[in-house]
């Protein structure tokens, strides 16, 4: 089946996975912290839309509750907090750039093509397009650990976690009709404690090193160099 | 027929190399021909005008090149024969080892690189005179280059004849040697030595591994010629270090990334005659042994290998523009731009390999159409350029183009010659080197007949960066144009320089600018006869290309793509004769009137306040600062309170190949490590050599029993 | 007569390219609460321009008086390939959109070759940073063809147009991408904020303008028609690729009208879009369009993968 034979609400749901990606790639390659956020927000929005999408096209109606929770927590909640957090700390003037953003964004979708090979079996078992979505949602989680891995701000971490999380999420909503409502209703209060913990370490981690650079973190190796 | 003009190029060349022989050897000759034509006095009259010590050498030079002329001419009439006929010939000479003589096969193939050759040698021998004429007054004796040239050519033809892999070697060393002596020409710099040196090394490495390449191929089939090859049924992995033996030996002759450290020291080194026939026409008979190894011998090809290759295209086509981009040297910069041009023929014949092992020989027969085109492009505008570079050398004495400037006003004519080349390397329509480039994108085009997602999302990756090197070929080229041709003269020689007195060393480039636009103009009637060489060499054609009509080019369908040229070519005549008749007749003819340029009211514009060739490059090589090796130094001397005025400031710039860090150098410490190491069996001490050779005997006399 | 269609199409796509780059003027200033100059300024403009006479540089060699002719030439040629209010024409098959590209990389060829004929600084350098820019541009712009060409399965521009129109709507996300792509090239080839500033007055931060410092009269009359004409194909390109309804199927006058008329919204969208990104950017640096470039290289990407990825079964 091509994408020309699904039904309008099917092809948005390929249309806002597609901007899912981008929005990862858009926090790979993004400076300020917050816009770091900003773009967060952007792609907790554009998840809860398509999980609404998802609940009527699949017909599945506890997906809207889904919905709902990550509109309020990830849309919501979390980017505000997260945008606080960054101003109390007066971080939102820093720049962090990329040494070599060619090669990062270059490695970003290497790691896109990498996830539509791994995923190619699990597609292969069904002729349902919109399970072509599952590459995508293995880009994101990849996507977010790279940003975990070229960024040194605790706080970038911190949204690449939650982004992680995301496209955890995603996968859930586009291939098994969602998660339990029990699992799902645990994870997402599961991720508000975490966030709301992580904004506590960044203070004790800023009163006790004077940074939030976790790179500054290697001092407590106790190595002898 | 077709044979015996290949023979006669053949003989011709080799003839002009053994006539060279007779430089020096004047007054022996004029004996000579005075005891030949006694008995007919008017003859002697004519033999002894030619023989004066006044005339001798413009004759001699003459008959040199008129040989090698006569070589281009019947290669020519070779190839065109065997690519309309379609007939293949086969033959064998008595030469050779007494079980296996040579093998002689002039196929399709065979004949359209004969043309290559062909085409570019009657440009050569038509520079040739005028050029070489500035080396009999030097140090070194015309005999070495006249006789290495023809042994050159001849072998470049002896390759494409060859029919077994012993010949095929055979020729393809006589190539290789004679081309070290022509790098070696002018050996009083220690520079060219260096490239000779490095050339020759890298052609026995390239050498060898062809010959392991065969070897594979000769240990499965048990015979040496290329018949028992084709009826060869090889496993999987054979075929693969088959393969990656030819890549590697064939590539290294192309000049592929990252085998290409010879290339931007060896053509610069050469005559430019001679760079213009080792870069127009040596590195395509590589390409040439390349697609016969892989193409025909190989029975078998698998889409690994045509990722391969389209991997090290890319990476040759993109590397090798920006490293031409950052050359001040104009033949240097002509030698990497050389080995863009390999990498976009390479991208062809890897995407030509994909399809094929797809299953679908009709892409990938577009694909090799597409490299045949591109081989054939390049080798006419490349010719021209360094034939070019080489008339702007003979008159200026000028190489880096630092030191040019305002040619076009002292050189017109050669510099609308060289405008041609430019535009036509540049991939720009209509002229030729866009349509070549044309048919790649098409080819890349039909990515989605692949089965494979990851290669389907690769190969528009490749086109993009295909894309990338085209763009980036017209900013070298405007580059190598605007800073060598046009603002103003940077050196006082450029500034009093003329137009080359030689009608030849205008004509050569002139004939090859002609073959640029007409194969440009009308690429059908090429690609047509191109299906000769795939049908014969895949058994596929393209039955499409010119269903529109011959001024029509569609590849692959005609609602797919189609691209006229010719009709390109009117629009646009047509549409500047109109604004012409518009703007100009309308206007009441108002001619513009000369001035001073803007000089923001300063006053005192000079020529060293123009763009430099070094500046114009500045912000690729910031932007793509990872590929090169910058060091940029800046010294500055100041004076006055607090450093505060600059006296004077000095900058230097040095950009290195990264290939040399990354693999060259480590690949020599590595050989370095490993003969200090076997050298320690070399103790200097007698007694050890005589125990050496002891356990020599008592080893061979145990393996005897 | 599809010929002759083809031909009046093109004259109208070159008379009317002034009064869209009248138009954007407008919107511009609107946003910007000035007053505007009249939208027909343009034509008058180029009219004062024709009529002047050309002054050229002592070291000036044919290159630069030829160059406004070849410009405008290939310029109107491009505009004569692509569909403006009509699909079917047999013009479009004389290029298809690689050798548009092409096309413009002629133009600006010689273009770069005339600022570097007179052998001042600013010619060079604009000549030095157009050359850059669009050589980053091109990649993106052709993987943005690409994507169009693995679905339509041409890359016959009318062709093409004729297959999204047969197929309906369809939300591509492959489209998506590549639109966006297409119009962050189109800003910069077009030379417009935030890449280069066409009515600088500042000539070190010049691009395109350094490049024709020196023409005047006739010679800078023509190329500035011929940038309109530029800014004109992108826009028709853009519109009539990715929503090419209303484009007349049939040569009927009927149906061209409905094409005219609906080209005209279409593009009266476009021009208000471009205006506002105007007003609200600023210049870029010289070394931040590489990051702007590379982006809509990113975006092109994404539309080939996902156009892989999401739209094909496998």
């Amino acid at each position: 089946m091509e994408i020309t034979q699904l039904s309008h609400y099917q092809q948005a749901i390929l249309l806002l996975a597609a901007l899912i990606v981008l929005t990862s790639f858009l926090m790979l390659g993004q400076s300020r912290l917050l816009r770091l956020v900003f773009i967060f927000a952007v792609q907790g929005i554009l998840l809860a839309v398509t999980t609404a999408l998802a609940a009527d096209v699949l017909d599945s109606p506890h997906l809207y509750i889904s919905a709902l929770l990550t509109l309020s927590l990830k849309g919501i909640f979390i980017p505000i907090m997260l945008q606080r957090l960054v101003i109390s700390m007066g971080l939102h003037r820093d720049m962090e750039t990329l040494k070599n953003p060619a090669r990062v964004m270059m490695g970003g979708t290497g790691l896109v093509v990498f996830s539509y090979y791994v995923c190619l079996p699990i597609v292969k078992l069904s002729p349902l397009i919109t399970l072509n979505t599952i590459a995508i949602s293995m880009a994101v989680v990849l996507l977010g650990m790279l940003l975990m891995i070229t960024r040194r701000q605790a706080v970038a971490h911190v949204v690449g976690f939650m982004s992680i999380e995301n496209g955890l999420f995603f996968a859930a909503v586009v291939s098994t009709y969602g998660m339990p409502m029990v699992v799902e209703l645990g994870i997402a209060f599961d991720v508000l404690v975490a966030a709301v913990l992580f904004g506590v370490f960044f203070f004790h981690i800023r009163s006790s090193i004077d940074s939030l650079d976790v790179d500054q973190l290697n001092r407590l190796n106790e190595v002898e160099k | 027929m077709s044979l015996f003009f290949a023979y006669l190029s053949v003989v011709a060349a080799l003839a002009s190399g053994f006539l060279a022989l007779a430089t020096d050897k004047r007054s022996e000759l004029d004996r000579l021909v005075r005891l030949l034509s006694q008995p007919w006095p008017k003859l002697q009259v004519r033999a002894e005008g030619i023989f004066s010590a006044a005339h001798y050498a413009e004759f001699h030079r003459n008959s040199l090149f008129i040989l090698l002329g006569i070589s281009g001419v019947s290669a020519v009439l070779a190839g065109g024969t065997a690519l309309l006929s379609g007939v293949v010939t086969t033959d064998t000479l008595p030469f050779g080892l007494p079980w296996l003589n040579w093998h002689i096969r002039f196929d399709a193939l065979s004949g359209f690189f004969y043309l290559l050759i062909g085409l570019s040698l009657i440009a050569v021998s038509l520079f040739g005179p005028g050029y070489v004429r500035e080396f009999e007054h030097g140090k070194h004796s015309l005999a070495v280059l006249g006789l290495f040239t023809g042994f050159f050519v001849a072998g470049m033809e002896l390759v494409l004849l060859a029919d077994d892999a012993f010949f095929f070697v055979i020729a393809w060393e006589l190539m290789s040697l004679s081309s070290y002596f022509l790098v070696a020409f002018q050996h009083e710099h220690a520079s060219n030595r260096r490239a000779a040196f490095l050339y020759l090394l890298m052609a026995v490495v390239g050498a060898i591994a062809i010959i392991l390449a065969y070897g594979v191929l000769a240990s499965f089939s048990g015979g040496l010629t290329f018949d028992h090859f084709r009826s060869l049924k090889l496993t999987p992995v054979w075929s693969s270090v088959a393969f990656t033996l030819a890549l590697i030996g064939f590539g290294m002759k192309a000049g592929l990334v990252p085998f290409h450290a010879w290339l931007p020291e060896a053509h610069p080194a050469a005559p430019s005659h001679v760079s213009a026939l080792m870069s127009g026409v040596m590195l395509k008979i590589a390409v040439y042994g390349f697609i016969r190894f892989t193409f025909d011998l190989l029975d078998e090809v698998f889409w690994q290998w045509g990722l391969l290759a389209l991997l090290l295209g890319t990476a040759s086509a993109v590397l090798g523009i920006l490293y031409a981009m950052q050359q001040q040297n104009l033949k240097r910069l002509l030698a990497y731009s050389s080995v863009e041009n390999i990498g976009i023929i390479f991208i062809a014949l890897g995407l030509a390999l994909i399809f094929f092992s797809g299953g679908q020989p009709r892409l990938g027969t577009l694909g090799i159409v597409a490299a045949l085109m591109h081989c054939l492009n390049h080798s006419l505008f490349k010719s021209l350029l360094f034939l070019g570079a080489g008339a702007i050398l003979h008159n200026t004495h000028e190489q880096s183009m630092e030191n040019m400037g305002g040619l076009i006003h002292r050189m017109p004519r050669l510099s609308g010659i060289f405008l041609i080349g430019c535009i036509s390397i540049s991939g720009l329509p209509p002229f030729n080197g866009f349509v070549s480039e044309w048919l790649i994108f098409q080819t890349a085009l039909q990515t989605g007949n692949v089965d494979s997602g990851v290669i389907r999302s690769l190969i528009p990756t490749a086109s993009a960066v295909l894309a990338l090197t085209s763009a980036l070929a017209a900013g070298c080229f405007v580059n190598v144009y605007g800073v060598a041709f046009l603002g103003l003269p940077r050196s006082r020689h450029v500034a009093s320089c003329h137009e080359v007195s030689h009608r030849g060393m205008l004509a050569g480039p002139a004939m090859l600018a002609v073959l640029c636009v007409l194969f440009g103009i009308f690429p059908a009637p090429v690609i047509e006869s191109l299906n000769v060489v795939t049908g014969q060499l895949v058994g596929n054609t393209l039955p499409q290309v010119s269903a529109m009509g011959w001024l029509w080019v569609s590849p692959v369908a005609q609602e797919v793509a189609s691209y006229s040229p010719f009709l390109v070519l009117v629009g646009i005549l047509l549409t500047v004769w109109l604004c012409y008749q518009l703007f100009y007749r309308q206007s009441g003819r108002l001619e513009a009137r000369r001035a001073d340029p803007w000089d923001c009211g300063f006053g005192g514009l000079n020529a060293r306040m123009q763009y430099s060739c070094t500046g114009f490059a500045m912000p690729f090589r910031r932007i793509f600062q990872p590929v090169f090796d910058v060091e940029e130094t800046i010294e500055e001397q100041k004076s006055g309170p607090d450093g505060f005025h600059t006296q004077r400031l000095r900058y230097q710039l040095r950009v290195s190949d990264r290939s040399w860090a990354f693999v060259y150098q480590p690949v020599a410490r590595s050989v370095l490590n490993l003969s200090k190491w076997a050298s320690r069996i070399q103790t200097g001490n007698i007694r050890t050599y005589i125990a050496y050779s002891f356990f020599t005997l008592i080893i061979l006399l145990w393996g005897i029993s | 007569m599809a010929w002759l269609l083809a031909l009046l199409q093109t004259l109208l796509f070159i008379a009317s390219a002034p009064l869209l780059a009248g138009w954007l003027k407008k919107v511009k200033c609107r946003l910007q609460n000035r007053r505007s100059p009249s939208i027909i300024q343009p034509y008058r403009d180029l009219r004062k321009l024709w009529r002047k006479e050309p002054i050229v540089a002592h070291s000036a060699s044919w290159i630069f008086k030829a160059t406004p002719y070849i410009v405008l030439s290939t310029t109107v040629l491009t505009a004569s390939i692509v569909p403006l209010i009509a699909v079917n024409l047999p013009t479009a098959k004389i290029a298809d959109v690689v050798v548009l590209i092409g096309f413009f990389a002629l133009g600006r060829f010689f273009l770069a070759l005339a600022g570097m004929d007179i052998g001042t600084a600013f010619g060079g350098m604009g000549s030095s940073r157009e050359m850059t820019v669009s050589s980053l541009a091109e990649p993106a712009m052709l993987m943005a063809v690409f994507t169009l060409a693995m679905s339509a399965s041409t890359t016959n521009l009318s062709e093409a147009m004729k297959y999204v129109l047969n197929t309906g709507l369809v939300l591509r996300p492959s489209f998506v991408f590549a639109m966006l792509g297409l119009m962050l090239v189109a800003v910069a080839e077009t030379g417009r904020i935030p890449v280069d500033n066409p009515t600088t007055h500042l000539e070190l931060t010049m691009i395109h303008e350094a490049m024709i410092l020196e023409y005047s009269g006739r010679h800078l009359g023509l190329i500035e028609w011929a940038s309109q004409i530029k800014l004109m194909i992108y826009g028709v390109l853009i519109v009539n690729i990715f929503f090419p309804w209303g484009i007349a199927q049939s040569f009927s006058l009927e149906s061209l009208g409905i094409g005219a008329m609906s080209l005209l919204l279409k593009l009266i969208g476009l021009t208000v879009l471009l205006g506002l990104s105007e007003v609200v950017l600023a210049k870029m640096r010289v070394f931040r369009v590489q990051e702007y470039l590379s982006f809509a290289y990113l975006l092109t990407l994404l539309g080939m993968l996902s156009h892989i990825i999401l739209e094909v079964q496998h």
